[in-house]
């Protein structure tokens, strides 16, 4: 009896190819063998047009001269020196400015929108709520047209600047502004500042854990600001004022020296930072609903008042349901930078995909550099996202 | 984004289709002729609106249907801006590019386009407001100007402000219209392009009489259609369709004259009009081909008045684009 139970209870013998172990790793097999051969056929029958059709093909050209000039220019770039891997960097360092300006506008426009939305306050809500409905519901290429335009529409002629006072000028091609001129000793200026930010980190850090020991609470803000802003601005003053400006200049045509922001890159910050703030405010206000209710009314039933009990209670809950929405918001800001080319801001589409593609010819090389780029940007933006939700997500204990 | 599935998209035309050998034959079995062109530029390249086609270019393709098809109108015209120009040409999304086009030399050979001649010789100009009291070029020192990407004209302003040790602020826009129309709102000083385009772009400004095109030509800019790379009897049939306008021009040819060439003696006029000779068919097309293209299109000079020059609202002078008999340097060989 003992040697007839395991052969009872073990499944009856079947063969190998209907075992479902292996026949899933053969489909899989099978799967990545068709999808490699469509790729490589793909990529060898692209490389032998171009070679019968004698079109060139290879990065050679990235050390080209480019030859094209770039209104917007974060490095040292000009058209006779320069190379196509230069004006690939300009275009890149263009895409990130923006980008990354326009997410940090985009996140405080948009937590303010979607927390008024909640507001009892009726008028507040209802301007919100219009906000929200008006603004997502648009293009966003229309959008961007319409800053630009009543960016250029509204603004001056050059001859006529609008002098806003302290050496800056506003017209329809841009805000001029003084250029800070940094002297010796400046240095020890930066060191001030980095000193005063560690220092109200640490003192943030202490003043934390004595009040989960002692319940006391320390004056955390009016010491960081001290720290930050007053520590390096006494070392400014001891070591003697080590700052110049060099001020914007009227020419005959244009406005030369300082420094200068151009009405494209105003029309796109605006246009990407407004369009992404509604769509925020919505995936803020989803988070905010979603924290219970009883959760409030316990914080309010310990005394504290509406402004700390949003800080304290409701936000770093919310926030769990918040980040992963948010990080495809700031996904898609980037991606929809590359709109700039309808109002001629010089992204890394328009310079690269644009100029340096047409004057090489290069597509399949230019193109798949560009897809690459965008490809790394945001995969970085959401793993740094990821990151930061992992630690942001509930801990059990 | 949009931008970039349009080049994927050729991208993978290039993958699928290549370049083809057999241009004529896909060209006639898909009984239409598919022409890049430009779609915005006045005299050249625009629909009406009816959706109609005119223009110099627009006319050459037109000429090249004729001489395939014996009908002029088999043509479909695909508007292409001049970044995007290339890459529609090189992967078969066009038969043709007429799209007044620089003739360069990378364009020639790293591009993999055959450029089959020149259909209009221009140069680079200035246009500026009267009121900036500006007479030359060389008085543009710090000037903000215009420009459209993917085109010489993009390098030349560069090279030309360079060369002078002048400062310059480009503010460079994928297609003419946007360039021109943040020129027009004083985005910028000048608006630069091809002299020909600067008296079509100043008809599209709010009060064309505020603005001057200043007499410096910086450039040479020989426009001319090209083909791809790797199908010579296409290449063939194009160039000749030109040669073909040129020659017609040249021999009195014309819409009017075409029935008195037929019956000519002349030995040129018979070899042209087909009555002499099997020069089409070594074309692979037929004997009358030439004949067609006069009947249907008219010839160079034709085109040329009814276009751009003074039978159309352009009023351009002829210029260099004269014949080589009345002092310019168009020149086609000889059909024989």
């Amino acid at each position: 009896m003992s040697t007839d139970l395991p052969a009872l209870s073990r499944p009856a013998p079947v063969v190998f190819y209907n075992d479902p172990k292996v026949r899933s790793i053969a489909y899989q097999i099978a799967l990545f063998a068709a999808v490699a051969f469509l790729a490589y056929g793909a990529a060898s029958n692209a490389i032998e047009n171009l070679a019968r059709a004698r079109i060139a093909s290879g990065f050679g050209f990235w050390n080209n001269v480019a030859g094209f000039d770039i209104s917007q220019t974060l490095i040292e770039y000009s058209s006779r020196g320069s190379t196509y891997g230069r004006a690939f960097w300009v275009g890149l360092l263009n895409t990130l400015l923006v980008a990354g300006l326009g997410i940090v506008f985009a996140t405080i426009l948009g937590f303010i929108v979607g927390i008024s939305r909640l507001s009892s306050n009726w008028l507040l809500s209802k301007v919100a709520g219009c906000y929200v409905e008006i603004i997502r519901n648009l293009p966003l290429l229309l959008q961007l047209l319409f800053w630009y335009n009543a960016v250029l529409k509204t603004l001056p002629d050059i001859r006529e600047s609008i002098a806003i006072g302290g050496g800056a000028f506003l017209n329809n091609r841009g805000l001029f502004l003084p250029m800070p001129i940094f002297k010796s000793g400046f240095g020890a200026v930066e060191i001030a500042l980095i000193v005063g930010i560690i220092g109200a980190i640490a003192f943030r850090f202490w003043a934390r854990r004595r009040q989960e020991k002692t319940g006391r609470q320390a004056p955390v803000l009016l010491v960081a600001l001290a720290l930050v802003i007053g520590l390096p601005l006494a070392v400014f003053v001891l070591v003697g004022l080590p700052l110049g400006f060099e001020f914007p200049q009227a020419g005959r045509f244009n406005i030369t020296g300082g420094t200068e922001v151009l009405p494209e890159f105003v029309a796109l910050l605006f246009g990407l930072s407004i369009y992404t703030a509604a769509f925020i405010a919505e995936v803020v206000r989803a988070g905010i609903l979603a924290v219970s209710r009883g959760q409030s009314e316990a914080a309010y039933s310990l005394g504290l008042r509406p402004g700390p009990t949003l800080r304290l209670i409701v936000v770093p809950q919310a926030m769990r349901v918040i980040i992963p929405p948010l990080t495809s918001q700031y996904l898609n800001l980037t991606k929809n930078s590359t709109l700039a080319v309808a109002i001629g801001y010089p992204d890394l589409v328009q310079v690269f995909t644009g100029t340096v593609l047409n004057q090489t010819g290069q597509a399949v090389e230019v193109v798949a550099i560009t897809m690459l780029v965008y490809l790394v940007i945001s995969l970085t933006t959401s793993l740094l996202m990821n990151i930061y939700n992992s630690r942001m997500a509930l801990t059990e204990r | 984004m949009k931008r970039l599935t349009t080049i994927l998209a050729l991208l993978l035309a290039v993958v699928v289709q290549g370049a083809s050998a057999q241009t004529l034959k896909a060209v006639k079995d898909r009984g239409m002729l598919n022409c890049g062109g430009n779609g915005t530029l006045a005299g050249f390249g625009l629909p009406d609106a009816q959706g109609k086609w005119t223009g110099l270019d627009v006319d050459f393709c037109k000429a090249i249907a004729a001489a395939v098809f014996n009908d002029a109108e088999k043509v479909k015209f695909v508007p292409l801006s001049a970044k995007d120009r290339f890459t529609a040409l090189q992967s078969g999304e066009v038969d043709v590019l007429a799209r007044n086009t620089t003739w360069t030399s990378s364009r020639d050979t790293s591009l993999g386009l055959n450029f089959i001649g020149v259909n209009y010789y221009d140069g680079q100009g200035f246009m500026v407001r009267k009121s900036l009291k500006v007479n030359s070029a060389l008085e543009l020192n710090g000037a903000a100007v215009c420009v459209q990407q993917g085109t010489t004209t993009e390098l030349n302003l560069a090279d030309f402000f360079g060369a002078h040790k002048m400062q310059l602020k480009t503010v460079t826009f994928a297609t003419a219209n946007e360039a021109v129309k943040a020129y027009d709102a004083g985005r910028c000083d000048a608006y630069t392009t091809d002299a020909s385009a600067l008296y079509a772009e100043r008809l599209r400004v709010a009060d064309p009489n505020d603005h001057v095109i200043l007499p410096e030509i910086i450039s040479k800019e020989p426009l001319g259609p090209a083909v791809r790379h790797g199908d010579d009897q296409w290449f063939d049939i194009v160039r000749w369709t030109f040669f073909a306008m040129l020659n017609a021009e040249e021999l009195n040819i014309s819409q009017k004259t075409l029935d008195e060439a037929l019956k000519s003696s002349n030995p040129e006029i018979k070899r042209f009009v087909g009555t002499e000779g099997n020069f089409g068919e070594q074309l692979g097309l037929t004997k009358d081909w030439a004949v067609r293209i006069v009947k249907l299109v008219g010839n160079y000079g034709e085109s040329f008045e009814r276009n751009v020059g003074m039978g159309s609202p352009l009023k351009i002078e002829r210029g260099l684009n004269k014949l080589w008999t009345k002092g310019g340097i168009q020149y086609a060989p000889p059909i024989r």
